[in-house]
């Protein structure tokens, strides 16, 4: 057996009508890991995920789950797969425990242990309370954690997110991050979309960003914030000092900006460890007292803008999100404060 | 020797077995079904298409219409009306199938069926299924109904229980027609009302609810060929009711129980594949 990838796509391509919506991605997932797939609306993430788990067909290019091509065989695939879609793909008029019971039936498992097994999941997902009552009922949070649960009914050994906080209110979007990782902790292999960069960097080993139907860049996270040129020392004195900006000239890759009052100063840097330590030292052998310091990794904020040349939610977005399934109007209301976040980091 | 010891750490004693066996198949197509009734169950609307509506038509037809029908050839209304309204109703709450299917092709429960290693057809046999069960209860409330008010079928036991198998043999078939009504159609919605454009006519201009012998020449054609009208006929002649189309002259009218399986037979070999090609072709992108 070669190397064990869960998950590998080749040059895939989709058109919906005159839209491209991929344009020759190529994934790649081993066994275990966890890939985030960021990118703003639009730009295909919900077409990659809907041909890897056999619901859509790609144009051109190939893919392989868990060693069986997405076209091909369909049926390995689909045992071998948890899916958990972006918009909610459960009976409203079931009760939760019902539709796990179904979903479980519809797998091949015996009555008996799809019973036992939804009894297992809706407690590990804190539902039990909620377990015999219908769907209708049921706030965004508890719908995603069961939908979340009807992705792991027969321990699929890959799984599938589709964007799996979008629309959550920040408590829900916190708890479902703590599901998530509980669930990774069981060795699984993960493909996690998300257009919330905080996400990726929180949840995903590596992440590929994706814009216009491209991969435009992967890696891990650390990695990707290298691209964008290192870090950025932030550095506040107790007394103005005329001598502190040539102190720093050693460790920094550019120009020191002094503010008016001389005390805070603040510079590009490369991201080093243990730079902070090495800076106040500097600082206190030239006489210099230091009240605050700080050294700013980049954000993935910082990473994409560099990368696209425009915010994570780009203006043009338009044409290409009316193939994507986005529904949900309070998607773009709680994706709101990241483009705030946005504006205000950037100087 | 290359071993692949790296075997998923969840337990494999839930991995589910191969599809295509005969009992997958049987077994999707009954968690379907149950879906499906458990749907209709807790559906207000539906649940009174079949529940309140066969006791509401039953009275009103029988005591409304009663008091103005003579039929032809003498005989008590109540008998002749209650094949009727088995037509009526079960052609009516056939609508049923168009408009759960429709729901369920606009819902994303539908992607989730789609990613599930399960049967694919069993998405449209479990929906027939539990539509059939249902037209049943159906059947029986208005037998129920008429019975409490005086229907006496007049024929043998299996006669009865033939004609009551005619219908629903009917009603199943014609429910796939309906699923293509609801594959093709673009929401629940616009399903229903097509359907009662269809249906309702279908229903209406037949022998169900009266003699077809004053009806115009053109009309009389109709209701003589409708496929209602042969089912209605072969109830009423197998329920031993009375039953005036038999001195039609029109092949489906001499021969009703015949017509009706024909009928039928016809209904399902055309709508059942192309539902199926419908459904693929819906289903896919």
């Amino acid at each position: 057996m070669t190397s064990a990838l869960m998950i590998e796509a080749h040059g895939l391509t989709k058109r919906y009508g005159s839209t491209l919506a991929l344009n020759g991605i190529d994934l790649e997932v081993p066994k275990g890991a966890i890939l985030g797939v960021l990118g703003p609306n639009g730009a295909g993430k919900t077409t990659a995920v809907r041909i890897l788990t056999t619901l859509a067909t790609p144009d051109g290019g190939s893919a392989r789950v868990a060693g069986h091509d997405v076209v091909r065989e369909k049926a390995a695939v689909q045992r071998n797969i948890g899916v958990t879609a972006q918009d909610a793909t459960l009976d409203e008029v079931l009760t939760g425990r019902q539709n796990l019971v179904m979903i479980g039936r519809l797998s091949g498992l015996r009555r008996a242990d799809a019973r036992v097994r939804a009894t297992e999941l809706l407690e590990r997902f804190d539902l039990t309370d909620a377990a015999d009552r219908i769907l209708k009922g049921y706030s965004g949070g508890m719908r995603r954690r069961l939908d979340l649960a009807a992705g792991l009914v027969t321990r699929p050994p890959v799984i599938f997110l589709d964007e799996p906080t979008t629309g959550l209110d920040p408590t829900s979007r916190v708890r479902m991050w703590d599901v998530i990782r509980e669930m990774v902790a069981d060795g699984v292999t993960l493909l996690l979309t998300t257009q919330y960069l905080d996400e990726a960097d929180e949840l995903a080993d590596r992440i590929v960003v994706i814009d216009h139907g491209q991969v435009i860049a992967g890696g891990t996270s650390a990695e990707l914030k290298t691209q964008t040129g290192g870090a950025r020392l932030e550095i506040t004195l107790s007394q103005p000092h005329p001598g502190a900006a040539d102190a720093l000239g050693p460790y920094v890759t550019g120009v020191v900006d002094v503010s008016h009052d001389g005390r805070r100063l603040r510079a590009p840097v490369p991201s080093t460890t243990g730079l902070a330590t090495t800076v106040v030292r500097a600082l206190d052998q030239a006489g210099i007292t230091v009240d605050d310091v700080e050294v700013r990794q980049p954000s993935l904020d910082d990473v994409f803008f560099a990368l696209t040349g425009h915010p994570t939610r780009d203006a043009d977005e338009s044409a290409a999100a009316s193939t994507e399934s986005d529904p949900d109007p309070s998607a773009a209301a709680v994706s709101e404060p990241h483009v705030r976040d946005l504006e205000v980091a950037r100087p | 020797m290359t071993v692949t010891t790296a075997a998923p750490p969840a337990a494999p004693a839930v991995r589910p077995p191969a599809i295509g066996g005969l009992a997958r198949r049987f077994s999707d197509v009954a968690t379907l079904t149950g879906r499906n009734l458990v749907h209709i169950a807790r559906e207000p609307l539906q649940l009174s298409d079949v529940t309140v509506q066969p006791v509401l038509f039953t009275l009103l037809f029988v005591y409304v219409f009663g008091a103005g029908v003579v039929l032809p050839g003498g005989g008590s209304y109540k008998n002749f009306a209650i094949s009727g309204l088995l037509a009526l109703n079960l052609t009516t709450s056939s609508m049923g199938t168009a408009v759960g299917l429709s729901n369920d092709l606009n819902s994303g429960v539908i992607d989730r069926f789609r990613t599930l290693p399960m049967w694919r057809p069993s998405v449209l046999v479990g929906r027939s299924i539990a539509d059939v069960l249902t037209a049943a209860v159906c059947a029986a409330i208005v037998a129920l109904t008429g019975l409490a008010i005086g229907w006496r079928p007049g024929g043998s036991a299996a006669g009865i229980a033939g004609g009551f198998a005619v219908f629903l043999l009917f009603s199943y078939a014609l429910s796939w027609g309906c699923a293509c009504l609801g594959i093709v159609s673009k929401g629940p919605e616009s399903a229903q009302g097509i359907g009662l454009v269809i249906l309702f006519p279908l229903a209406i201009v037949s022998n169900a609810l009266v003699p077809t012998q004053h009806m115009p020449a053109a009309l009389r054609f109709i209701a003589n060929w409708n496929p209602v009208s042969a089912v209605t006929a072969a109830s009423r002649h197998l329920f031993g009711s009375p039953n005036p189309s038999a001195s039609i002259n029109a092949w489906p009218m001499q021969h009703p129980v015949a017509a009706s399986l024909l009928w039928s037979l016809v209904l399902l070999v055309i709508f059942a594949p192309l539902a199926s090609l419908l459904y693929r072709r819906r289903a896919s992108d």
